[in-house]
């Protein structure tokens, strides 16, 4: 007699990943995967892929999928949520897509309080074009578009997006986490799960910034971008939670 | 009892989405289609609808595509910059396959331009809406009453077709008031948009997948090409267009829009005149009605297209004519209507040349 004690979650497609080894995409899309299960909202999600190296989310995400143009993912989540708010909508951005060129439409969806689910994915670096300065890439940082090192006084400083966010009056939850070890691993699906449990409960917008590796353009193994992730990003990007509450409603 | 109501061109547009279904508006102010945005936050929360002001004209249409893609009718309207803002959007929506309504209330350009009438966004709206293989629905209304019976066409073109619809007005329809029938609109019989993203629960079978992404040229080509079999149909069954005194004329004024009702007066005139003026004008833009024109210039022996730019849908006058017989061209641009007195010096002018 057999027990299953580890299955692919409903939520994931069956089919191979194409993200480099050592990428932990796979992992954020496991714990996303595993939270749609939980929450039994598979037939009722939509989930907004973006560009970059997570362009081909919608292949992996087995609920109802959108293809997004760079950085607009907020915004076509904004259209499917206000015109279906039954609907549980999430976006799945990379730090090019979320904190670059969509800017504006991260800030201002948090702003005005959607009732969207956000997992950001914070590498400090472009991926899918080969290597170059995200706006997350932090000072000193080699890139190929940064070959002596990121300059604040040539490039400018990276941005902290959650902190950020937080700030804003629509924001319900922005926190952020690892999953470099696997404790951190449980703590971010526990966010991840908070995330999507606050849109069900209508609680207004909520982003989970996840820091992860990128071995191939950071020129290192595997265990080597851990160890990197762990000596040059959370120092950088401290892990926590930097808002855990409600969007304010009407009269508040 | 008369069904009239005395309105703004803007508007009547807005009235007429609502009253066509469209309960979902995402807009950004910029003059000179402003009262669109502002009727539908007035009217939308009284209908159970939704009038959202984006952050940029990028992201409205953006939210429009979301809409568009979870299964809703809805549109967004802007003039002429905000629709340069608008073109990433517009070529995703095509490439995705979704049908919406965008308005352009167009002012004079390039740049910031100007804010008086204009049609010089001819070229923008038929050729270079957005990058890529791709045709979108435009449609010219030329009083209030289209505006208003044109969005409800536009609206059931870009569902039956799955593609954009774009209503090209101008400044001066936009802010002009005439009397309008909303009872007269025809309705077309729709498939239900069994591909929308609003849940597997709500569709039958797998998941919806909205993408316009092909890494394989093959399957990219292969996409396109089904795309345009579609364009053919459309190009083959939805041509409109209007024609005044064209049977016998000697010289065909072409023109849309404002500057059609122009070349009408100037037409009339001139027939008063001895000379045997017409005007053809087309109601879509794309689909042109080439087949027309060409006809024409079986027995008519000169075109002139009159327009609000420096020369854009002539050169689909000249398409169509093929070299048969001479094509002109008259406008004025930067903001300024062609006056009456201006078309019939010119077309007499050139009338005396054949």
């Amino acid at each position: 007699m057999y027990k299953t004690v580890f299955e692919r979650p409903k939520a994931l497609t069956d089919v191979p990943l194409h993200y480099c080894p050592g990428c932990t995409h796979g992992i954020i899309h496991r714990l996303v995967a595993e939270t749609i299960d939980e929450l039994e909202i598979l037939d009722n999600t939509v989930g907004i892929a973006p560009v970059g190296c997570s362009v081909f989310a919608y292949n992996y995400f087995n609920c109802d999928m959108i293809e997004a143009a760079h950085g607009r993912a907020p915004a076509v989540a904004t259209g499917v949520k206000r015109t279906h708010p039954d609907n549980i909508v999430f976006t799945y951005q990379g730090d090019g897509d979320l904190a670059a060129i969509g800017t504006a439409e991260t800030v201002h969806s948090a702003t005005r309080g959607e009732n969207i689910t956000v997992i950001f994915i914070n590498n400090c670096i472009y991926g899918m074009t080969g290597g170059q300065m995200a706006p997350t890439t932090i000072p000193g940082q080699v890139t190929t578009t940064t070959p002596y090192g990121r300059f604040r006084s040539i490039q400018g400083n990276p941005i902290r997006v959650c902190e950020m966010l937080s700030t804003l009056d629509g924001v319900a939850l922005a926190a952020r986490v690892s999953v470099d070890t696997p404790a951190n691993i449980n703590n971010a699906k526990k966010m991840i799960k908070k995330a999507f449990q606050n849109q069900i409960d209508r609680k207004g917008f909520s982003i989970v910034e996840v820091l992860s590796t990128c071995p191939t353009n950071w020129g290192l193994s595997p265990s080597d971008a851990l160890q990197w992730l762990r000596d040059n990003m959370i120092p950088y990007y401290p892990l926590g939670t930097y808002k855990d509450g409600e969007a304010l409603k009407d009269g508040e | 009892m008369s069904n009239k109501v005395l309105m703004k061109g803007n508007e009547a547009i807005a009235e007429a989405a609502i009253k066509s279904g469209c309960l979902y508006f995402f807009g950004y102010p910029i003059t000179p289609q402003t009262e669109i945005s502002e009727y539908m936050a007035k009217r939308m929360p009284k209908v159970g609808g939704l009038c959202l002001q984006a952050e940029s004209e990028v992201a409205a249409i953006n939210m429009l595509m979301g809409a568009s893609a979870a299964g809703s009718r809805a549109m967004t309207s802007s003039s002429s910059p905000g629709i340069s803002l608008k073109s990433e959007g517009i070529s995703y929506i095509a490439g995705c396959d979704l049908p919406c309504l965008i308005v352009n209330v167009q002012r004079g350009g390039p740049g910031l331009g100007g804010i008086q009438p204009s049609q010089s966004d001819y070229y923008q709206a038929t050729r270079g809406v957005g990058h890529g293989d791709l045709r979108i629905l435009v449609l010219a209304p030329s009083s209030v009453q289209e505006m208003a019976s044109l969005t409800a066409e536009a609206f059931d073109l870009a569902d039956e077709y799955r593609m954009p619809a774009m209503l090209l007005a101008d400044g001066a329809l936009g802010q002009m008031m005439e009397p309008v029938d909303f009872s007269v609109f025809p309705k077309r019989e729709l498939a239900p948009k069994t591909w929308a993203t609003n849940g597997l629960k709500n569709h039958e079978g797998k998941k919806n997948i909205i993408n316009s992404l092909f890494i394989d040229p093959n399957e990219l080509e292969n996409s396109v090409i089904e795309r345009y079999k579609r364009y053919d149909i459309v190009e083959e069954k939805e041509v409109r267009y209007e024609e005044y005194l064209t049977d016998d004329a000697d010289i065909v004024l072409v023109a849309f829009g404002i500057t059609a009702r122009i070349c009408k007066s100037a037409v009339t005139e001139l027939r008063n005149q001895g000379i045997k003026a017409g005007l053809l004008r087309p109601v879509t833009l794309w689909p042109y009605p080439k087949k027309i024109i060409s006809k024409l210039a079986d027995h008519a022996k000169a075109f002139i297209s009159v327009e609000m730019s420096m020369g854009q849908m002539v050169d689909d006058v000249r398409l169509a004519v093929n070299g048969k017989r001479p094509v002109y061209f008259f406008g004025r641009t930067g903001g300024i209507i062609p006056s009456v007195e201006e078309v019939i010096c010119e077309t007499t002018k050139i009338s005396e040349t054949l």
